[in-house]
């Protein structure tokens, strides 16, 4: 079963190493900090309340330096074409919204982050990361401003919530009913 | 009435004139002035602020071993501009406003140290702790008003504020810097 390496292109085939790293260490963050914020929001006055917010915050300017440090990467290092096999088979609306959630999850990757960051600013709290560099405000101190802002982060993250929702749908098809092997791209190889 | 007897009325009249502005009418003007503090929150500065206080102030330069101050702060007056922290404040892990709705500073002594600068030592009570401070402060005069400004760096937990969970300072950092600016009128002219 095993193909001899002159068979095998896994550069061709799978995303590098790097790629997938960012990407399944990326998820993980992603699905931590959305429960987190979900979860921490509900909270009464707390150390526990300002704990949460303060991980919640280290955590997005990380993931935002992560992402960013993401798409430097996936713009120098081109992420394999998709297979002919799943291409050939998949209508022309699927090739479409294949590429829209791409492209509007990396928008959201950006978007989600800088505007908690810029309500954080705005509410007169500056972001600290990791409660050591201190980061300059996007947004001068506004509470007013800053009460608008709060709903767009969340509106924002659920929206990035609900593509990565389809996402996972996506692959899950990919692998399970089209049984296509799809998702081994962003697998490592045996 | 003798002249002798005029000279002296005259003399006391004078005095009183003299010595009586000096000692009624050294007031805090509060429009102008104002004291904010910050402390950290796992790194993040926080500013606060007591929008009520009052002081009796009798001052001179010349006569620093009879100057005196009394200050006190409204504790309910505190803000933090956040009114989901506002509204803690008042409860008992912090200021315990129902029972020591107010913090005092008197003094004790001052030392001038040249430049408009000074030492004022005394006693600053908050939440029912009473502790040795010395207040460095900078005094300025522009026409009728004198201005004292100064930075005083206390720790939070000398005055238990913030006790049990909030008294661990990898949360809530125990120094806290206490900024002040007071504009006083009746100041006799600083030296």
């Amino acid at each position: 079963m095993t193909p001899s390496s002159s068979e095998r292109s896994p550069q061709a085939t799978r995303y590098n190493t790097v790629a997938m790293v960012l990407h399944w260490l990326l998820a993980l963050v992603i699905l931590a900090m959305f429960g987190i914020g979900i979860y921490m929001t509900d909270l009464p006055f707390s150390p526990q309340r300002l704990k949460l917010y303060n991980w919640h915050k280290w955590a997005g300017v990380t993931f935002l330096a992560l992402t960013l440090l993401r798409l430097v990467w996936r713009m120098t290092h081109r992420p394999p074409a998709l297979p002919v096999a799943v291409t050939r088979t998949m209508p022309g609306w699927q090739h479409r919204a294949y590429h829209a959630t791409h492209h509007l999850m990396y928008l959201l990757f950006f978007a989600v982050p800088l505007v908690g960051w810029a309500y954080s600013s705005a509410a007169g709290f500056p972001v600290v990361w990791f409660g050591q560099i201190p980061l300059p405000d996007l947004l001068p101190v506004n509470k007013e401003v800053a009460e608008l802002i709060k709903p767009l982060h969340k509106l924002l993250a659920l929206a990035l919530m609900a593509l990565a929702g389809l996402h996972i749908a996506a692959a899950i098809k990919h692998q399970w009913v089209d049984r296509d092997g799809l998702l081994s791209r962003m697998l490592p190889g045996r | 009435m003798n002249t002798r007897h005029l000279a002296s009325a005259l003399l006391a009249a004078s005095l009183a004139a003299i010595a009586l502005p000096a000692a009624a009418q050294q007031k805090l003007l509060p429009a102008q002035s104002s004291i904010a503090f910050e402390i950290k929150q796992m790194g993040v500065p926080v500013q606060g602020h007591f929008k009520k206080f009052d002081a009796q102030v009798n001052f001179a330069a010349t006569k620093l071993t009879s100057s005196k101050v009394n200050f006190t702060v409204d504790i309910a007056s505190t803000t933090l501009g956040a009114p989901e922290m506002d509204s803690e404040l008042p409860k008992a892990t912090w200021f315990n406003t129902a029972k020591f709705p107010q913090a005092q500073f008197t003094s004790s002594g001052f030392k001038a140290l040249g430049g408009g600068k000074y030492e004022v030592t005394g006693k600053l009570a908050i939440k029912g702790q009473s502790r040795d401070v010395t207040v460095p402060l900078t005094m300025t005069q522009a026409g009728a008003t004198t201005t004292a400004s100064g930075v005083l760096p206390i720790k939070r937990l000398a005055f238990k504020i913030g006790e049990g969970d909030w008294a661990d300072t990898s949360m809530v950092a125990d120094d806290v810097q206490v900024k002040f600016k007071l504009a006083l009128s009746g100041i006799p002219k600083l030296p």
